[in-house]
């Protein structure tokens, strides 16, 4: 594994991206590389950039400039249509608060992206179940996100994050409303998951202990990644 | 740490030999110093000095004879006196750390360089110590052990990162006076 980041031909790469919400620049020309099967912390304080960065490399938002490549293809410059297939089938994505849907019970939550992809409804709920029982949570199968503890509703989106066995999984803060417990269980579960499967990770954290689960970590600061420190 | 108060929690589970004590204390905690050989004995004699263990017998089995020890009731007393006992929290300013950025300012040097460079040594070991307390069968005792070094290097880093955003701000001063 590349743990310089300086492989030729990352998986996934942003190069000088710039991107502002009105007058105010997220990103001044990040770059950064994610190898297959890497797992990358992206830390920071708050407003440096790390969620735009996420954003912009997941094609959930277009840089204003710069680019993004993906198995070496311009990500950035595909149309809406594309791009959108491509999150659904190759990139997973957990946010903080695991956006699950409120009205379904968890194994409908996770087996929802498998019946997108048009897989049976039998089908799509054994193999939910399953994963469910991979994330220690098959016992809340039947319970709704209000109904579960905020680790099991994380473990629950992983889960659905993970059931399509994308390339890329890309998680924004999803310890960030966990007590310490809660968050060994679920960086534990999507470390060994992620490694189990070749399942590259972005993982944006404010968090020293959560970025130290990452193979490697890129620190940002205003809009850009920082230079990190070498020990001699 | 208190050898002597370690060695005594360690007989609390029943009588045991030095040899004995000592591998255990290794197990317990990984992440400290071994103990030596010599420094159980000489422990272990300080305590039967002191009425806190007694000689509990001695046996040989085929080898070297080895003498068994056990807590006494005034040892399990001081024992709980020790572990119920709330060590001062003080703040650790004598760190090297500490003592290195603030030299570093004074002499006109890069404490943001060494920030860097220190913060990327913690990092690593934090990713060492995670590494060990999540691979399949970790025991409590390794867990428990990393999550306390896991905990202290955070806190370092908190305060590098509060002392990098300090020192980017006193520059920003500086530049536009």
């Amino acid at each position: 594994m590349n743990t310089t980041g300086e492989n030729p031909v990352p998986l996934l790469a942003a190069r000088d991206l710039v991107k502002a919400y009105g007058r105010s620049e997220a990103l001044r020309g990040a770059s950064v590389g994610l190898d297959a099967g890497e797992i990358l912390a992206v830390t920071g304080t708050s407003g440096s950039g790390k969620s735009t960065l996420l954003h912009c490399l997941a094609g959930i938002v277009r840089p204003d400039a710069g680019s993004v490549s993906y198995g070496g293809a311009r990500l950035d410059e595909l149309p809406e249509k594309r791009l959108s297939e491509l999150r659904r089938t190759e990139f997973g994505v957990v946010f903080q608060f695991g956006q699950l849907i409120p009205e379904l019970t968890a194994v409908d939550n996770v087996a929802l992206p498998l019946l997108l992809a048009g897989v049976s409804r039998a089908d799509a709920h054994t193999r939910a179940g399953e994963w469910l029982e991979r994330f220690g949570v098959r016992g809340q199968a039947g319970l709704r996100p209000g109904e579960m503890s905020g680790g099991q509703a994380q473990r629950t989106a992983l889960a659905r994050a993970l059931i399509t066995r994308p390339k890329v999984v890309f998680a924004d803060e999803p310890t960030g409303a966990l007590d310490s417990l809660s968050t060994e269980q679920v960086m534990t579960a999507l470390v060994h998951t992620a490694r189990e499967s070749g399942t590259a990770v972005l993982l944006i954290t404010h968090d020293a202990q959560v970025a130290a689960y990452a193979d490697r970590e890129v620190r940002m600061a205003d809009g850009a990644v920082a230079p990190v420190g070498v020990t001699a | 740490m208190s050898t002597r108060h370690i060695l005594l929690g360690l007989l609390a589970g029943g009588p045991s030999h030095g040899y004995d004590l000592k591998r255990r204390h290794d197990d317990r905690f990984p992440e400290a110093r071994p103990l030596a050989y010599g420094q159980v004995y000489t422990t272990l004699q300080r305590l039967v000095r002191d009425g806190l263990a007694e000689v509990d017998g001695t046996e040989s089995d085929g080898g070297p004879e080895r003498t068994r020890y056990r807590s006494t009731e005034a040892g399990t007393r001081e024992l709980d006196r020790w572990a119920g006992q709330i060590a001062p929290p003080a703040p650790f300013v004598t760190n090297e750390i500490f003592a290195k950025v603030v030299v570093s300012i004074l002499a006109g040097g890069d404490p943001d360089a060494y920030l860097r460079a220190q913060r990327a040594a913690h990092m690593a070991r934090m990713r060492e110590l995670t590494a060990v307390k999540t691979a399949h069968g970790a025991d409590l005792a390794t867990v428990l052990s990393a999550d306390y070094a896991l905990n202290h290097l955070d806190a370092d880093l908190r305060w590098m990162n509060t002392t990098a955003a300090r020192l980017t701000t006193l520059t920003a001063e500086v530049d536009a006076a």
